[in-house]
């Protein structure tokens, strides 16, 4: 045991040549594609698979649109689980850790723990009329944090008590390798659900954007591809980088405008406590409102207009799309290049012709960031009932401050009459 | 050199099971220690024995540092956050040294670059939220602050993803694995330093108590821990830590909680430990001047009869922060020492002896703040949970961004809770 610890440490100051490869994940493909497609060549069957599998997750994921946002939330959540998973998974294979004490019911609980205090943040404020009826969940939101504290303070302790003399170096690896993990799937997966309440477009645009703009590049790719775009990935091209970018944004623009129409797309997910179910019902605001633009000169000779009508929210999926097309590839970049460090091929092989669940998803991460502070910058302001909720909270002198520096403040503004009572 | 022989001699109070550890580090050692010990020093103890040549050279430094404490926390707010800074850099610098120590990665393109200017983002993030809230009307005032306050967020968020991509950009052939082994590094050391150095300045405003107490409580468990082993140790707590022993513990604990109740105790009474540091926008400096709030009133607790007639009193005065301060030094005690085993088998697991060596006779400044870093996310926890509630001036902050009617409705809503409560009289104009 000694040796492996030892041998694995003088591994890491080698580069990358010198290192064993990981063993290859076994071929999953169903046995019914297999006999169906035996006929054709390896190449056109790999391509025929792949096809098929990605007609199949956007249809489910259309199907899971339908079903609506509460089989969208479990829906993301075992995404993150399963990437997470992965990715725990391919560290054990690197470090030959698998038997390491406690190490899998520690990942598993930090999981845990990192879940239940971002779903505890998000609970109390979108359920909160649902919160205050219960007792028992009162006292776990008014003091939740100290709660996920508490259950990450004995997983660290644990982790501590189960260091194991011959095994430090590896046991530091994993937990490092854990909390990255967890900080890159968790935090972000509860991002995605964030943007989901804000309005299922802000989740559906940005993911259809990468969706199509790793579809649409690869089209341009194999059809115009030329000059190499980057040594970490030799497949992709400048063509097919450039030509996505188009594409990307053209779809976004068609793509918003049809889904800026209805409601069930644009309205914020609010759970109504009196049917217990979510509902996307509202008055549309702004964004989502028909408004004349005027084309500037410049593209009138083109498209022989004056003025066009666009919902406002056209202009935002122009960043989206943007971001999805220059940026998003660089999440696939960073997933190549860590590949290639470890000498893996696919995160797994769950889906048969695409890899893992994570080689699909590792450019929508940095699109979920990006999205949520995009919302939070430009788009909406502060929660009001997470406002109100914080209010209520205070000391009664404090209420009464703010009470009278915000009675001056709408005053001021007009928009409260002085000699109104209300 | 004697030096480093020495300091591997552990003092009384270890058990057998150092020599164990001695003969690890006398192995593969990743990093080479130097000698750091001042001349002056040097020369004046040069005739004493070298056990206790380093027993009296750990002793001053202690004390060096003890009284550095005093001068900072004397010279006030301003001070101690730019010393906090100084200190979050530094433990920085040295754990990121120590990851290029170990994968010879000091000559990988970009990555000392690349460290470093994340540690400038992630603290340009948060001290960007914590100016924001605390120094609310001198930002309001000034008009590039503002921008730059409204869209905080996203543009620290553009100046992280620069770095991401240049880190991406930067991938050469041969060196992913050790490149991506260093992001690792910086990010999990970001995780560790800069969050909490951030929540210990966040505690400090809460007022001066909430930051002396807790680090007291920290140094003073280390050493009652560190002399109640010396004379009475004798079991072994835990094999990462030979020199800790279960009566050092114990004996530590015990004197933390008395230590933590008689510092409150003599902190409570003055206005510029207890009260809020607040930014005074016309006087353009930190002032701590308030009404005290409650928990720094004295009050009458009547004794529980068992203890009654052990002390002899019915009734005890004290501040209710006390009590407070029994659940601090118990955290500082009995769960704070896990940042330093923490710390032990990171040190252990890379085979280095000390963080660096900044310090002589103890080490870098990360020995000295292993175990603070746990306490100081307890106190901000503990504060957050227990202590106050959301911050006013915050909240009125983030009301003005909202919409006039979402203000309005706000406003009605808060008024009536106000009219129901007896707070406002519902024919009051305030």
């Amino acid at each position: 045991e000694v040796d492996l610890e030892e041998r694995l440490c003088e591994l890491d100051l080698r580069s990358d040549s010198d290192v064993p490869d990981v063993s290859p994940p076994t071929d999953s493909t169903p046995e019914i594609l297999k006999r169906a497609l035996s006929g054709l060549s390896a190449r056109w069957k790999n391509w025929w698979i792949r096809g098929i599998l990605t007609l199949a997750m956007i249809s489910g994921f259309f199907l899971i649109i339908y079903l609506g946002s509460f089989m969208l939330m479990l829906l993301v959540l075992s995404i993150q689980v399963k990437c997470y998973h992965e990715i725990i998974t391919i560290g054990y294979r690197v470090y030959h850790s698998y038997d390491l004490p406690w190490f899998r019911s520690l990942s598993w609980y930090f999981l845990l723990c990192v879940n239940y205090f971002f779903y505890g943040e998000t609970v109390a404020d979108y359920f909160a009329t649902f919160v205050q009826r219960r007792e028992q969940l009162q006292f776990l939101i008014r003091y939740h944090r100290f709660i996920s504290f508490t259950l990450y303070l004995t997983g660290f302790c644990m982790f501590v008590l189960s260091l194991v003399k011959k095994h430090y170096r590896l046991q530091f690896y994993m937990f490092a390798w854990t909390h990255v993990t967890l900080l890159i799937t968790v935090t972000q997966s509860h991002l995605v659900i964030q943007n989901l309440f804000e309005g299922m477009i802000w989740f559906l645009v940005p993911i259809s954007s990468v969706i199509c703009n790793d579809i649409t590049a690869y089209i341009f790719g194999f059809f115009f591809g030329r000059t190499p775009l980057i040594k970490l990935s030799p497949k992709k091209t400048w063509e097919g980088f450039i030509g996505g970018f188009f594409s990307t944004v053209v779809f976004g623009f068609i793509f918003s405008y049809f889904l800026a129409q209805h409601q069930y797309f644009v309205c914020p997910v609010e759970y109504n406590s009196e049917t217990n179910r979510f509902v996307t019902e509202c008055e549309p605001s702004e964004l989502f409102q028909m408004k004349k633009y005027c084309v500037p000169p410049l593209l009138q000779d083109v498209f022989g207009w004056e003025t066009v009508n666009m919902y406002p929210f056209q202009m935002h999926s122009f960043a989206l799309s943007t971001f999805a097309s220059l940026i998003g590839p660089f999440g696939g970049f960073f997933a190549s290049g860590f590949k290639r460090a470890f000498k893996i091929k696919d995160f797994a092989d769950t889906i048969p012709g695409h890899g893992g669940i994570m080689d699909r998803f590792d450019c929508q991460y940095l699109m979920a960031t990006f999205v949520h502070v995009y919302i939070t910058s430009f788009i909406r302001g502060p929660n009001p009932s997470k406002l109100l909720k914080q209010l209520l909270i205070l000391q009664p002198e404090q209420q009464l401050s703010v009470y009278k520096t915000l009675k001056s403040h709408l005053v001021e503004k007009g928009i409260l009459q002085p000699s109104l009572r209300g | 050199h004697w030096q480093e022989l020495e300091s591997e001699n552990r003092l009384d109070g270890e058990t057998a099971s150092d020599s164990e550890s001695r003969s690890e580090f006398g192995g593969s050692s990743t990093v080479q220690t130097s000698d750091d010990t001042p001349e002056v020093l040097n020369r004046a103890l040069s005739n004493l024995s070298s056990r206790w040549k380093n027993w009296w050279v750990r002793g001053i430094l202690t004390l060096a540092m003890i009284t550095f404490f005093f001068i900072i926390i004397y010279l006030g707010p301003m001070v101690l956050m730019t010393i906090v800074m100084c200190v979050q850099i530094k433990c920085f610098h040295e754990i990121i040294t120590i990851g290029y120590n170990v994968y010879h990665s000091y000559d990988l393109p970009w990555f000392r670059t690349l460290s470093w200017y994340f540690l400038l983002c992630v603290n340009y993030f948060f001290y960007g939220e914590t100016v924001t809230d605390y120094f609310f009307t001198l930002v309001q005032r000034e008009e590039p602050l503002r921008i730059l306050s409204k869209y905080h967020r996203f543009i620290s968020f553009t100046l992280y993803l620069t770095g991401f991509c240049m880190f991406v950009l930067s991938l050469v052939k041969k060196h992913y694995r050790l490149q991506f082994y260093m992001f690792g590094w910086t990010h999990v050391t970001l995780l560790i330093v800069v969050t909490q150095s951030h929540l210990i300045i966040h505690n400090l405003f809460e007022g001066m108590i909430w930051f002396i107490v807790p680090i007291s409580c920290v140094i003073c468990n280390d050493i009652m821990a560190y002399m109640f082993g010396f004379f009475f140790g004798r079991t072994p707590l835990i094999k990462l830590s030979p020199k800790k022993t279960w009566e050092g513990f114990i004996g530590g604990f015990f004197s933390t909680v008395l230590f933590g109740w008689l510092l409150s105790y003599v902190m409570s009474g003055y206005r510029c430990f207890t009260c809020p540091v607040e930014f005074n926008n016309d006087t353009n400096s930190f002032t701590v001047d308030c009404e005290p709030s409650e928990l720094f009133q004295l009050q009458e607790y009547n004794i529980p009869l068992v203890l009654q007639s052990v002390v002899g009193w019915k009734t005890v005065r004290m501040y209710p922060f006390q009590i407070h301060s029994i659940a601090l030094s118990t955290f500082a005690s009995l769960i704070g020492p896990f940042g330093g085993f923490f710390a032990s088998g990171f040190k252990r697991a890379f085979k280095i002896k000390d963080f660096a060596n900044t310090i002589p006779g103890h080490g870098g400044i990360m020995d000295r703040f292993d175990c603070q870093y746990l306490m100081a996310t307890f106190v901000n926890v503990y504060i957050a949970s227990f202590i106050r509630g959301p911050n006013p001036s915050k909240l009125i902050q983030q009301f003005l961004t909202l919409r006039p009617d979402q203000q309005l409705h706000i406003f009605n809503t808060l008024k009536a809770h106000l009219v129901d409560r007896g707070i406002l009289g519902s024919l009051e104009d305030a």
